[in-house]
């Protein structure tokens, strides 16, 4: 174990609060490394949850007896506790969805399809991950707007030195990028966009799903006009997520889903829309899960962002220091210091599903494929890496392990 | 490491490590490429057909895991012999039985990418069915 400086903090007692750790995968205690894609669940966010549902539920809004209200109060009270993480100046501004892919389609499709057109180009990076790739790609197609990707340097760090040639091809209408790759960990300059975005008139939207998780996400420092996360990805339950935007941009957008509790009157010859944040919030909320979000925050702002960021990096160097010790590893992405806890490799002649069949039987989860992330796969010129993906429960023994895994897949296949 | 000997046994291995009928026929009438774009395995397949549209040569090339460079080595030598309609008609689990592993929902689509391939080839060499679940829309083989 060389992770010798003060721990920030102390992962082998976090760790007891997520009771998945309890058991044991293939008769091996469980390494879980595949945090980017979904996070693992801490005791004190399922008890929330789980507590809302035994005392508090019922549909939220509206209703006028107890129960109604209640639900409300939790599912406000979260809403509350998005705005406090992301530092937005309103809780109106906050929309629950359900991950952050939704938020970007909201955006891509109730701004974007009425404001783009010929002319207009949107912008996003060759690291993006598809659900803020797809959605600018599709809406640009629909309008005629051109669509460009900002390209990667050779340590995967976008290069920033192409916008002013972006620039010059068209009118900037959207640039899109993620705070953080979900694939090779590099955390990318946002601030440094979204004030090109603005020098453009252009909209900047942040994808922090990937980010949010780890670091402190604060929109205002960013300056950015949308961004979207996923609870899931940060202790909190699958199906829910937040958009936040600015509210003179939600204010004079159309709606994206049409339906209950979005409206303000309802007629034959037309129907009037509600106000911020409902407008955008058709049908019965996530409520559960946003009640659950909000404690998976709580869990997060106890443990320290920063804490947990400064943690992760130990973490990263950690293990690019031990693959660096398998001259038969490739690994991708930006040195240590500059990327979150994630790590990309491939095993030379070892295809990265056979990769993660071995360490599954270890008891070792990576995540082996494209990370929906294909543009980037091209770019590196290979078909998929191997992903290890660390978190606040993640302990150096099961990077060691994760080595010690690889040695067997080497001599199984060579 | 039992679970490891059960899947990767080593007859799956040899094939993996020598595929079979390695490479693609250079006058082949019959070709089609295909991948699974969840895991980026890759497959070309070629055909050569002998009287009454027997399959006489078939060479493939693709890059992927094990499971599924080895299912399509074993494939080949499977094929061999028997018409395309034959083939077109031939069940996955004819193939799977070779393998003789035990599969996963996701591992299974690794090993029955080369199959898939193959027949899709011989759809486009001689009209012969591909297989009802795929709908008529298949061009280019995409397994999802």
């Amino acid at each position: 174990m060389a992770v010798t400086t003060t721990p920030a903090l102390d992962a082998a007692r976090l760790r007891a609060d997520f009771p998945i750790f309890e058991q044991q995968i293939h008769g091996k205690p469980l390494a879980f490394l595949d945090s980017a894609a979904s996070s693992q669940k801490p005791r004190q966010m399922l008890d929330a949850m789980t507590e809302f549902y035994e005392t508090s539920y019922a549909n939220v809004h509206r209703g006028v007896y107890v129960l109604a209200e209640r639900a409300t109060e939790g599912l406000e009270l979260a809403r509350e506790k998005v705005r406090a993480l992301l530092n937005a100046p309103s809780a109106r501004e906050v929309i629950f969805v359900r991950n952050a892919t939704e938020g970007i389609n909201l955006v891509a499709y109730a701004w974007g399809l009425s404001r783009l057109g010929p002319g207009d180009l949107v912008v996003v990076s060759e690291l993006e991950h598809h659900s803020n790739f797809v959605p600018w790609q599709y809406v640009a197609s629909r309008t005629g707007a051109g669509f460009r990707m900002i390209s990667l340097d050779e340590q995967g760090e976008l290069r920033l030195e192409e916008l002013d040639a972006i620039a010059s091809e068209g009118n900037v209408k959207v640039v899109a990028t993620g705070v953080v790759s979900n694939s090779l960990g590099t955390i990318n300059p946002v601030e440094r966009l979204a004030a090109w975005a603005r020098e453009h008139g252009a909209i900047m939207v942040a994808d922090a799903a990937q980010a949010a998780p780890h670091r402190k996400v604060d929109v205002q420092a960013i300056g950015c006009d949308f961004l979207a996360i996923s609870a899931h990805k940060m202790c909190g339950p699958s199906g829910v997520g937040a958009l936040w935007g600015r509210a003179e941009l939600l204010e004079e957008m159309e709606p994206f889903l049409t339906g209950g509790h979005m409206i303000r009157s309802v007629g034959a010859d037309g129907t009037t829309w509600g106000e911020l944040p409902h407008k955008f919030e058709a049908g019965t909320a996530p409520m559960a899960e946003a009640v659950g979000f909000g404690a998976a925050i709580d869990y997060l702002t106890d443990v320290g962002l920063d804490a947990i960021g400064q943690y992760e990096h130990e973490l990263a160097a950690y293990a690019l220091d031990r693959l660096a010790e398998l001259p038969w590893v490739t690994s991708y992405g930006p040195p240590a210091d500059r990327r979150a806890g994630i790590v990309s490799f491939n095993v030379d002649g070892i295809h990265p599903h056979d990769v993660a069949q071995v360490l599954d039987f270890e008891g070792i989860a990576i995540r082996a494929g494209h990370h929906c992330c294909q543009p980037l796969m091209r770019k590196l010129g290979v078909a998929a890496t191997n992903r290890a993906s660390f978190y606040l429960y993640t302990i150096p023994d099961e990077i060691d392990r994760l080595v010690d895994g690889l040695h067997k897949v080497k001599k199984a296949f060579a | 490491m039992g679970e490891f000997d059960q899947l990767y046994r080593e007859l799956i291995l040899d094939h993996y490590k020598s595929p079979r009928n390695h490479g693609l026929l250079e006058d082949a009438d019959a070709t089609a490429e295909g991948q699974n774009p969840l895991c980026g395995d890759e497959v070309s397949v070629s055909v050569r057909f002998g009287e009454g549209d027997v399959v006489e040569e078939v060479g493939f090339e693709g890059r992927g895991c094990a499971i599924s460079q080895a299912a399509t080595s074993m494939l080949t030598d499977l094929v061999k012999g028997k018409t395309a309609a034959e083939i077109a008609a031939m069940p996955k689990e004819e193939l799977l039985g070779e393998l003789g592993i035990p599969l996963t929902p996701v591992r299974l689509k690794c090993a029955i990418l080369g199959l898939g391939v193959l027949k899709l080839a011989l759809n486009k060499a001689k009209g012969t069915p591909l297989p009802d679940e795929w709908g008529t829309s298949v061009r280019d083989l995409v397994l999802e």
